[in-house]
């Protein structure tokens, strides 16, 4: 019988998703890149009270999670919103849960509506 | 302060414990590319100048069919431009299922695979959508509630659970029509 153990886990590509997220500037950041895509360091940074450094960083943590990918465009470095990730960690978990929920109801409208399983 | 450059670009990256072979070949070959996401059956000239036609399999147009929209022979249509396996494709690409999209013309794929450690390899897909926003909210997943399927990111996570997952390929599964 195998034991789950937090301590053997290793760090997952969803740690790394739900640890980026379980943050509010890096939420604001992806909200402001669902909104516009492909902006560069600069304009993310003056759309937050905080150092470029302070951005970069929460940038780096979005980009290892998988959250943001960055491309070369000319001169600039652009910041995109890379959804896969959310998509994954849906169709891993939130799927899962929400099924469930759907079907209660499912069998709560087969009975009001009086149908014979 | 710079002006940022309006982009209509998407980016969609994946990672997946496959090798970059498997990658190309779920990508380019129709054995493949009807058991994940649109299931559609892609046809590529895998040679720059080629041309590229997808099909539709027999569950899109079942699905077509339920929900009352008339599913096209061929459902996507396009030019190979750039090809070096199993890394690099370049692609035009035109969405005739959607009679919102297909007006807008030609837009541009680019996929990138490389492999990396541990036997994961990364799948870039930058598609260029200049011109076209309709398909731009289609590959979005934008217009998922409506039927027309999540976009790339649901393609994608489709993609990586088949490879990870799936069934090999010489497996009769049933999945033959």
């Amino acid at each position: 019988m195998t034991v789950w153990s937090p301590i053997l886990e290793t760090v997952t590509d969803d740690d790394r998703v739900f640890k980026a997220l379980a943050d509010p500037t890096r939420r604001f950041l992806l909200d402001k890149l669902f909104t516009r895509d492909g902006r560069t360091l600069t304009e993310l940074e003056s759309e937050l009270e905080m150092t470029r450094f302070g951005v970069m960083k929460h940038l780096r943590i979005l980009e290892e999670a998988g959250l943001v990918v960055t491309r070369r465009e000319g001169r600039e470095k652009l910041h995109f919103l890379n959804p896969v990730p959310i998509r994954l960690v849906h169709d891993r978990w939130i799927d899962k849960y929400t099924e469930r929920q759907v079907s209660a109801l499912a069998d709560l409208k087969h009975e009001l509506e009086g149908g014979s399983a | 302060m710079t002006t940022d450059t309006l982009t209509t670009t998407q980016v969609y990256r994946v990672y997946i414990k496959a090798t970059p072979e498997a990658i190309w070949d779920a990508i380019t070959r129709p054995e493949w590319t009807q058991r994940y996401g649109y299931t559609n059956i892609a046809d590529y000239d895998l040679r720059p100048g080629g041309a590229y036609r997808s099909y539709p399999s027999e569950a899109m147009k079942r699905g077509g069919e339920a929900m009352g929209i008339p599913i096209p022979d061929v459902v996507v249509d396009g030019e190979v431009i750039e090809v070096d396996p199993p890394h690099r494709l370049v692609q035009t690409w035109r969405m005739l299922m959607d009679p919102d999209s297909a007006p807008e013309g030609f837009t541009r794929i680019t996929f990138e695979i490389s492999e990396g450690k541990g036997g994961v390899s990364k799948l870039t897909v930058t598609h260029e959508l200049e011109g076209a926003p309709n398909l731009a909210l289609v590959v979005g997943g934008g217009r998922e509630a409506e039927g027309a399927g999540g976009g790339w990111a649901w393609v994608l996570s489709d993609l990586k659970s088949l490879l990870e997952t799936g069934a090999p390929m010489d497996m009769e599964d049933g999945f033959k029509e």
